[in-house]
């Protein structure tokens, strides 16, 4: 195939994906790879160094509208970033070190569990109740808007809620995804920050992740600029459109298509990669 | 857009949130402008190879460094051109960690200057390549 011809098809593609990213919340990262591997074959790690520069894009891209609204808690998320960046550059390490056939079964674990996460219903906690006490000496406790007014919220499991990062950081770096699944559980689950304070927050600190294993990829000669601007362009376009068309989407339905189809990616890539395909 | 902080002083969280709403908004659009532009010439010239990305090879050393890609960019190099791009784009975040940065330095607020700088310390290992 043309250069030509592939940077048009993996435009075409990287633009679903960016759309469907952004109408289920799954982000486009998680399809990229499997994407760029199985159907044009290319090399895991070319695959991974675009993936990550496509995750940046809807991260600053989606930022850019979320910081007016007033939910982002930046004490909240640079703190946690320390625990991201660090595992971000582990990642990034390791997986120099690992064969590109574990990284492809390792993937497709964490796409099996993403799409397990993206059926659990996401219940709002309670909030309020006793803060945390390194919530407080770290001044994370916060207010966010609401139509009643300023709603004040508290931060549980300060601890348990950085360690999961460290671990998102390392997948981040690994995978090259920006790891949404694992930092909802994160901070719904662990924090338990309200949705609104959890999705943007989480949308910040993936673009600051993404950006430290970025530079890592770069030096070690992991983007390749040819294949990486059309995946960027695709998914940023893709994001943009499925945020418009987000009001009048049945999300649910879409949902399970994404769901089914990262399913039969995730089994497609460890199948692959068992085999030493990948 | 509102005036800049450093000339009104005033670095209410509002004020900093709409600064930061500006930065990022711009910074992926000259990003992809950039990436966009190197892309076209790209495909122009080269759009006919055939395309092969099953076997890894590495990038050359030329786009490998913040320098060089800097450098061969200014040459009008095409491949440098999309690098620049995505350096641009890597940028963004980074761009926002620094002035979150200069926030927490305008509140005094010691405990967060520490964390904040820790992280874009290690952002500027990884792109300077110290961590390569």
């Amino acid at each position: 195939m043309s250069v030509l011809a592939m940077t048009g098809l993996v435009a075409i593609g990287s633009f679903a994906a960016g759309m469907l990213g952004a109408l289920t919340g799954l982000g486009g990262g998680m399809i990229i790879v499997p994407m760029l591997t199985l159907v044009f074959g290319v090399d895991i790690r070319y695959a991974i160094g675009a993936s990550l520069i496509s995750v940046i894009a809807t991260s600053s891209g989606a930022a850019a509208a979320y910081v007016r609204e007033g939910y982002t808690n930046i004490r909240i998320g640079m703190f946690l970033e320390v625990a991201t960046t660090v595992g971000a550059l582990a990642g990034a390490y390791i997986a120099g070190l690992i064969s590109t056939s574990a990284i492809a079964v390792i993937f497709s674990l964490v796409l099996a569990y993403s799409a397990y996460r993206s059926f659990q219903p996401r219940e709002e906690h309670s909030i309020g109740g006793p803060p945390d006490k390194w919530a407080t000496r770290l001044r994370m406790d916060g207010t966010y808007p609401t139509p009643q007014g300023l709603q004040p919220y508290t931060v549980h499991a300060v601890p348990t809620g950085f360690s999961l990062m460290f671990l998102a950081g390392i997948l981040s770096g690994l995978l090259g995804i920006g790891s949404g699944a694992v930092k909802v559980l994160a901070m719904d689950q662990a924090m338990r920050l309200p949705f609104k304070v959890s999705t943007t927050t989480s949308n910040f600190m993936i673009g600051v992740t993404a950006a430290a294993s970025a530079g890592v990829y770069l030096h070690r000669g992991y983007i390749d600029p040819v294949l990486a601007f059309p995946v960027m362009l695709g998914v940023l376009a893709g994001a943009l459109t499925g945020a418009r068309v987000l009001a009048g989407a049945k999300v649910r339905a879409l949902r399970t298509v994404f769901t089914v189809v990262i399913v039969f990616l995730a089994v497609e890539m460890a199948y692959k990669g068992l085999r030493g395909g990948i | 857009m509102s005036e800049p902080l450093w000339r009104t002083g005033r670095w209410s969280d509002e004020h900093v949130e709409l600064f930061v709403g500006n930065l990022l908004r711009w910074g992926v659009i000259i990003a992809a402008a950039v990436t966009f532009i190197g892309g076209a010439l790209f495909l122009s010239l080269h759009g006919g190879r055939i395309a092969d990305y099953h076997v890894f090879h590495g990038q050359p050393n030329a786009l490998k460094s913040v320098s060089d890609v800097v450098a061969n960019a200014l040459r009008l190099q095409p491949e440098a051109v999309i690098q620049l791009g995505l350096l641009l784009l890597i940028a963004t975040p980074i761009a926002r960690v620094a002035l979150s940065l200069l926030a927490f330095v305008k509140q005094h607020d010691r405990t967060y200057i520490v964390v904040t700088t820790v992280v874009l310390v290690l952002l500027l290992y990884s792109l300077t390549g110290a961590g390569a």
